[in-house]
């Protein structure tokens, strides 16, 4: 896993709650068989006129050539509820998006963007509000999310945001969870056998 | 202080601290073709195996046909990830229920009703219905694929706990009410995201009027709560169900383990985060109106004014959703016409709901324009509803009689709704583009959808 530390970017604002796992990756894209290339399929219904793709809506955020490139998402309440679908977070990475600055998120999509070096960060509702019309004023208005100090900075603010110590070790680190877990094998088989499982 | 029996579950499965992690030991492991192929391969990528194959369990339900057991039924792209199953599942020695086996069926009606799952035990699977195995006493919640692949490798998963709510449901529902009601009634009241953070025990005296079936369907929707899980003190009605069941602990191990099954429940000291209280002695049959299941009413309310919810957010929310749902606030909802009804789902398609709806079906004809289909949850449940010439009742109603599968809750196969169709469906969400792109989906009971179907509009089954 690659390790997250730093990220400074300007900023996409798609200010809605419950956008929730469908919207961001519907069902027809969940037929493949690997993780990769879910990132042109990212929010496909609002994104695309047409069910093949090939005509943008230029309403939709994604595609505004002042957002390109950009690697934080600000977004509102209940982020990713629904499905537990990890398409959803491998089509954000994949598009390129590493935070996502949101007022709450659903709890398996949580996991899912810590398991893929995806930062989510909830911040109170007024900051949330103030970097969305902040993104939509100035497309090109950088803000800097810093992990190892948590801290989200821009213009002259720096906020300060919470995230559960072990999870922010992982991130910093990209350890393989699954490998560490397994460094527990003794653990693991001794409550097989005290369990008789 | 007492524990509460997400407590209990929690500390009995809990093997130590990981980096921070609680690693919890899963006893049942469900997987399907949609959420596990890239699990598999990230375990031959590392040369992992699969720790315990004899604690996993595999079927096919999400992107197969229900009008056909062809794997390449719904073309090659479905075909390809039915056929990785097989072979993933072939390589690492785990059961496979494929399309045509007699013990398929939608995951979560599948494990229960063979007998797998077990109270006091920790389900996972790649699939956020998972909390619907909450109703026989177990904690099971949803994980995303890395998760899966995690159980896979380990047979453990790294969580952090939940808080405590306790829900409690008191009164008895009136006929024509039902589990479906219960728990729409409940996200309506705590919100879409009101459960969020949280593992909901439901509780009070509802609960001794429902089947497990019943049950399973309220534990099913913690997740549209926001909830991590959802479940229930196993009780009599529990044991009766499992026993005998073909993978329930037989002859002397059974009786062992009700003893251990009589032992999960919360102490009377445990305390709860959060409380619900919910009378459902009044409750109507629940219609959705908006695009996430929160946004739900009476039958014999109308569609809500969006200024009513007084809460700038949800005003908001409420417009955006009727305009979605091409809504008129005011309306009722006898005044709105329906093009489809889907009666399936990890929700609502066993044995009890497609009875619910046989009962409303043999009394009329599905209305002209409308295209109604019963998809069974496994093919026990279409045995079984054969066996009562349920099949039959349909057929003769003008209901289409599929196949088991997941169909068109979430349309991964050919069932799928298009731009503008409206569809009464006992699914579990509402949300926009959810069963086809453009398409509007009001969750509501079997029988509600059964009524839908020959009224051509929504009709309070109470008096129908």
């Amino acid at each position: 896993m690659t390790p997250l530390n730093k990220v400074v970017s300007h900023v996409i604002p798609l200010l809605e709650d419950n956008i929730d796992t469908d919207q961001l990756l519907p069902k027809q894209f969940l037929t493949e068989i690997s993780r990769v290339g879910f990132g042109k399929h990212l929010l496909h219904d609002r994104r695309y006129l047409d069910q093949h793709e090939s005509v943008p809506n230029p309403d939709c955020v994604l595609n505004q050539q002042a957002y390109q490139s950009a690697s934080i998402l600000i977004t509102g309440k209940n982020f990713g509820c629904g499905s537990s679908r990890e398409h959803a977070p491998w089509a954000i990475a994949d598009f390129g998006i590493s935070v996502i600055i949101g007022k709450g998120f659903a709890d398996i999509f949580y996991a899912n963007c810590l398991n893929n070096q995806i930062l989510p960060i909830v911040l109170p509702d007024e900051v949330i509000n103030t970097l969305a019309l902040r993104a939509r004023q100035t497309p090109d208005a950088q803000v800097t999310v810093d992990l190892s100090v948590q801290t989200v900075s821009f213009d002259s603010s720096v906020i300060t945001f919470s995230i559960p110590e072990h999870h922010r070790a992982n991130l910093l680190n990209g350890v393989d969870k699954i490998g560490r877990t397994l460094q527990e094998h003794d653990r693991i088989k001794a409550y097989e056998v005290q369990n008789n499982i | 202080m007492g524990r509460t029996l997400y407590d209990k579950l929690w500390d009995k499965h809990y093997i130590g601290d990981v980096d921070g992690d609680g690693l919890l030991y899963i006893d049942r492991h469900l997987i399907h073709e949609v959420t596990s192929p890239q699990a598999f391969d990230g375990l031959n990528q590392y040369g992992r195996r699969v720790r315990r194959p004899d604690l996993t369990i595999a079927t096919m339900d999400h992107s197969i046909s229900t009008r056909s057991t062809s794997l390449d039924a719904c073309g090659p792209k479905n075909a390809l990830q039915l056929k990785t199953l097989v072979e993933n599942c072939k390589q690492h020695g785990i059961v496979l229920y494929p399309v045509g086996d007699a013990n398929q069926g939608i995951v979560h009606v599948m494990g229960p009703e063979l007998g797998l799952i077990h109270p006091g035990m920790t389900v996972v699977c790649g699939d956020s219905h998972t909390a619907t195995h909450g109703a026989l006493g177990t904690l099971a919640f949803g994980i995303g694929t890395s998760d899966v692949e995690h159980v896979l490798a380990s047979q453990t998963i790294r969580q952090s706990k939940a808080k405590n709510m306790r829900v409690v449901f008191s009164g008895k529902p009136g006929a024509g009410v039902v589990a479906k009601d219960l728990i729409l009634a409940l996200i309506g009241k705590i919100g879409h995201a009101g459960g969020t953070g949280y593992v909901i025990e439901y509780s009070g005296d509802t609960l001794s009027h429902l089947s497990v079936e019943g049950r399973m369907t309220i534990c099913n929707m913690s997740i549209e709560a926001g909830a991590k899980a959802g479940l229930i003190v196993p009780d009599d009605i529990t044991l009766a169900y499992l026993k005998g069941k073909p993978f329930a602990p037989k002859g002397e191990a059974w009786e062992a383990s009700c003893l251990a099954y009589n032992a999960l429940f919360s102490d009377t000291d445990a305390v709860f985060d959060e409380e619900v209280h919910i009378d459902v002695s009044r409750l109507a049959p629940q219609v959705t109106w908006g695009t996430n299941p929160g946004q739900v009413a009476g039958i014999d309310e109308a569609i809500p004014s969006p200024e009513s919810f007084g809460d700038a957010l949800m005003t908001a929310s409420a417009k955006k959703a009727l305009a979605y749902m091409d809504l008129a606030e005011g309306t009722a909802f006898s005044d709105i016409p329906i093009s489809h009804v889907f009666i399936g789902s990890c929700t609502n398609s066993r044995i009890e709901d497609l009875r619910a709806a046989a009962d409303i079906a043999r009394k009329g004809h599905v209305a002209k324009g409308v295209k109604a289909i019963v998809v069974p949850g496994s093919v026990k449940v279409r045995e079984q509803a054969e066996t009562e010439g349920l099949d039959e009742v349909f057929k003769t109603a003008g209901f289409e009689w599929r196949l088991p599968g997941c169909s068109m809750c979430l349309g991964m196969n050919d069932d799928v709704l298009h731009e503008g169709d409206r569809c009464a469906s006992t699914s579990n969400r509402n949300f926009e583009g959810r069963q086809g792109r453009g398409s509007r989906t009001h969750l509501v009971s079997p029988a509600m959808a059964a009524g839908a179907a020959i009224a051509g509009h929504f009709v309070d089954v109470r008096t129908f």
